[in-house]
């Protein structure tokens, strides 16, 4: 397969349960990566903690494994320094939206030029299936015994608000949009947001019974729609997927290329 | 009027140093006092090509700027206690990952909001041990103006020679009063530029095999060679690795760079030790008011010295022994609550004889308050 | 010596110019701090400055040779910090005197001649300046002129001079 060229295969196998659906994401990026012919010297993949987080170590970028919920801001730092390198930060629903949400926002709203995949399994996986905030209500968690009350946010409308011009939401039973949404998400200059649902079978499907991993994409076949479609307005219930925000707005690392330049011309 | 002669706060002293060590890349977030800082090279870095951006918090600088030196940038961020606690587990990841940055915590009183407007020294353990497991860490300290300049350029070349977090612990006396500061000539300071790694394209590059000299050659991201960056502990190429051997060595590594070469790192000014019956040890601004009792006891015939640490971490105990070893008594001289006292008693023959010279309420300490003590100590009441 | 006053009325930058014409035009050592609290602007604010020819290690004044009270409070705050004859400064219009302190008090109409002969109180910091040089003789006019001139933009400093003349000459008018 092509895009092996992009694995670092000494450091497999990886770390993942059998049936997670974070392999199938890392495939779409990888296939995104490929479609755009970018070189590995000019992608830096930055991830925090998590299960997703270990993505970062098993491919051939300049791969910064950071500390939880923090990516964005490492990211931030990488890209100010460096803008014509491409930044991915893949991230786990907690490490993107409990711990680093004040950096999530803040990042979107900058709109600095940083490519932001939420891999968003409803749970925090590595640390044994606790409640994440994205779990929503009625959930069982190790830290839910009695189901979650907790609302869950929706990324899509989060990122939205704080600014973001590139939101898309996908699922891993939706592999070809996933590659699609990456690579348009790295093309598009500013602040993109990806949401790609994905299963993990060991600690939420398991306890929520949602069966195998393969019944759980069956589930994402069937309980998502396109953007604006028939099926969302008879069923309102149904989760939308497909690129829900796209626009130009003044990107952060050419803004600043303006102070430099008025700042030397002083 | 010489042109590099300034009139300026010890911030601004700092600033001045760090532009002049090659600074290109501060992220911060605004605390009192220390906002000087940020708002100064805020203007001062894009003038010179460089970068400056305000993070959403203290947390986020730190990640900002250990991001931006790993692409090759020389890196700062600037706060006070309510803002370095919030950098301790970002500071570790930069122990860990050996990421060359300087973090400058200009002191005010805690614990918590405290006394933002008011000296203090109360963060020197901290910076020893704010991050959690075991580690070393460099940590200076100055007392005027010209010194902040000096430590600063040391601070920024200590970060690149041994690959670590350097922290500069200055506090709001100096930091905010104005002095005289002559800005060296280029040329004049030495300075240490990053050690880049010599293996060429194509050619394994090991991030994290030490050289001979231990030393451990860099190569920026974006470059030719693509490695891992963790904070778990990991192998020579930067991966995750709980191997015991692995965690051994790196934890020693990691240790030893700095612990082994104490007498190496330490930096200190002396006052008059030769003859003196009695040594104060201080440093910081408190160093200001020891030094002012010194010089005019010695008008008066008595035979006061003192020590001026400049190295707080790693703590030179060797040193400190050896300076204080004739002295009748050792008064360590601070703004809190004998954080340097303890490590001097542990550092010296006759713990029983060092004694503290201290101010915990926001004043700043004064001559007077020393004499008092001192006299005490030397048994002619106040 | 020590300005105080309340924040706004610019003490901290007059103490700062006085310096600064002190290290960089006289090459003399100064050393210059302030103590202040969380607001801007209102609240007493004081600012020290030593002059000296030797090196200054502790920084701030204890018992201040010369002492500048531009507001009431400052005044009833500051006047017993002053050394036993030294010189008290204070403004005829802001500042009612006492008796009781210990030192040579001079009242002047610092505020009201800037006033009358300017007519911006913005530069009511510097006329006080020009009364402490006139009567301390610390540095020399012509210092002070020069800090002005790097510190402040080409259409103010014409203000400022005449400011500083104002001070200088209210001062003149006195035998110490």
């Amino acid at each position: 397969m092509a895009i092996n060229k992009y694995l670092r295969e000494r450091f497999f196998p990886h770390l993942w349960c059998p049936g997670c659906g974070h392999g199938t994401v890392l495939n779409g990026m990888l296939r995104a990566v490929d479609k755009l012919g970018m070189s590995k010297n000019e992608i830096v993949m930055v991830s925090g903690i998590g299960c997703s987080a270990r993505i970062s170590g098993y491919v051939d970028f300049h791969t910064l494994h950071t500390i939880h919920g923090r990516a964005l801001a490492f990211a931030t730092g990488v890209k100010m320094s460096r803008p014509e390198l491409n930044l991915i930060v893949p991230m786990g629903d907690g490490d993107a939206l409990a711990i680093g949400g004040n950096h999530f926002i803040h990042a979107a709203r900058r709109n600095i030029d940083i490519t932001a995949i939420v891999m968003n399994n409803r749970i925090y996986g590595m640390t044994g299936g606790q409640y994440s905030p994205l779990s929503g209500q009625d959930i069982i968690a190790t830290t839910a015994p009695y189901a979650s009350i907790d609302p869950s946010f929706d990324v899509v409308e989060l990122s939205r608000a704080a600014g973001a011009t590139f939101i898309a939401r996908t699922t891993t039973y939706h592999v070809k949009q996933i590659d699609d949404f990456i690579k348009q998400a790295i093309l598009h200059e500013g602040f993109s947001v990806v949401e790609i649902l994905t299963q993990c079978p060991t600690h939420f499907g398991r306890k929520n019974k949602q069966g195998s991993a393969v019944d759980m994409m069956k589930l994402y076949r069937d309980i998502t729609t396109p953007i604006g479609s028939k099926a969302k307005q008879e069923n309102p219930n149904l989760i939308e997927r497909g690129i829900f925000v796209q626009e130009d707005k003044p990107e952060y690392c050419r803004e600043y290329e303006k102070i430099i330049e008025k700042a030397m011309g002083s | 009027m010489q042109r590099n002669v300034k009139f300026v706060q010890g911030n601004e002293a700092c600033v001045e140093a760090a532009v002049y060590a090659g600074l290109n890349f501060y992220a911060g977030y605004p605390i009192t006092p220390s906002s000087e800082i940020a708002e100064l090279l805020s203007g001062r870095l894009p003038a010179i090509g460089g970068k400056f951006i305000q993070m959403e918090d203290e947390i986020a600088s730190m990640c900002a700027i250990i991001g931006a030196s790993l692409t090759g940038n020389k890196v700062m961020t600037a706060t006070s206690g309510p803002g370095f606690s919030l950098m301790q587990e970002s500071l570790g990841y930069a122990i860990m990952a050996e990421i060359p940055c300087v973090i400058v915590n200009v002191m005010r009183g805690g614990p918590s909001t405290g006394i933002p407007t008011h000296g203090s020294q109360g963060d020197i353990n901290q910076a020893r041990w704010g991050t959690h497991g075991d580690h070393s860490i460099l940590a200076f300290t100055a007392s005027n103006h010209q010194d902040i300049f000096e430590m600063t350029v040391t601070a920024f070349n200590m970060a690149e020679t041994y690959r670590t977090p350097v922290i500069l612990l200055f506090d709001e006396v100096v930091a905010h009063m104005r002095e005289r500061l002559v800005i060296p000539e280029t040329g004049e300071l030495p300075l240490v530029d990053r050690l880049r790694t010599s293996v060429r394209e194509g050619i394994d590059y090991h991030p994290y095999l030490p050289r001979e000299d231990g030393r451990l050659p860099m190569s920026d991201f974006g470059g030719v060679h693509r490695f891992n960056v963790t904070g778990l502990y990991h192998d020579m190429w930067g991966f995750p690795s709980s191997e015991p051997r692995v965690v051994h060595e790196l934890i020693r590594h990691l240790f030893d760079k700095l612990e082994n070469r104490v007498n190496h790192l330490a930096r200190y000014k002396e006052f008059f030790l030769e003859d003196a019956e009695y040594v104060l040890v201080s440093y910081g601004s408190a160093a200001r008011s020891a030094l002012h009792v010194v010089k005019e006891r010695r008008l008066r015939g008595e035979r006061l010295g003192l020590l001026e640490l400049q190295t707080l971490w790693p703590f030179p105990k060797e040193m400190i022994r050896e300076k204080c070893a004739n002295a009748k008594a050792v008064i360590v001289v601070e703004l809190n609550l004998g954080q340097v006292l303890q490590l001097v008693k542990m550092a010296v023959n006759n713990p029983e004889r060092v004694f503290l010279a201290n101010r915990i309420d926001g004043v700043f300490i004064t001559p007077i308050d020393i004499m008092n003590i001192l006299r005490l100590i030397q048994g002619k009441g106040v | 010596m020590v300005f105080s006053g309340s924040g706004g009325q610019g003490v901290v930058t007059a103490a700062i110019i006085l310096a600064e014409a002190a290290v960089i035009v006289e090459n003399l050592n100064a050393v210059q701090s302030q103590t202040y609290g969380a607001a801007a602007r209102g609240g007493a604010t004081r600012s020290d400055v030593i002059i000296a020819e030797s090196v200054i290690h502790y920084p701030k004044v204890i018992q201040p040779n010369f002492l500048v009270c531009l507001t009431q409070p400052a005044y009833n705050t500051y006047y017993p910090i002053i050394r036993p004859g030294g010189l008290l400064l204070t403004d005829s219009r802001f500042v009612k005197t006492e008796d009781k302190v210990d030192a040579r008090q001079i009242e002047l109409p610092m505020y009201h001649s800037v006033m009358e002969q300017i007519g911006k109180p913005i530069v009511f910091n510097i006329c006080m300046l020009g009364v402490t040089i006139s009567l301390t003789r610390v540095v020399q006019p012509e210092s002070i002129l020069k800090v002005l001139e790097d510190r402040i933009p080409k259409g103010f400093l014409e203000m400022n001079q005449k400011a500083l003349d104002v001070g200088i000459e209210l001062g003149a008018g006195l035998k110490i």
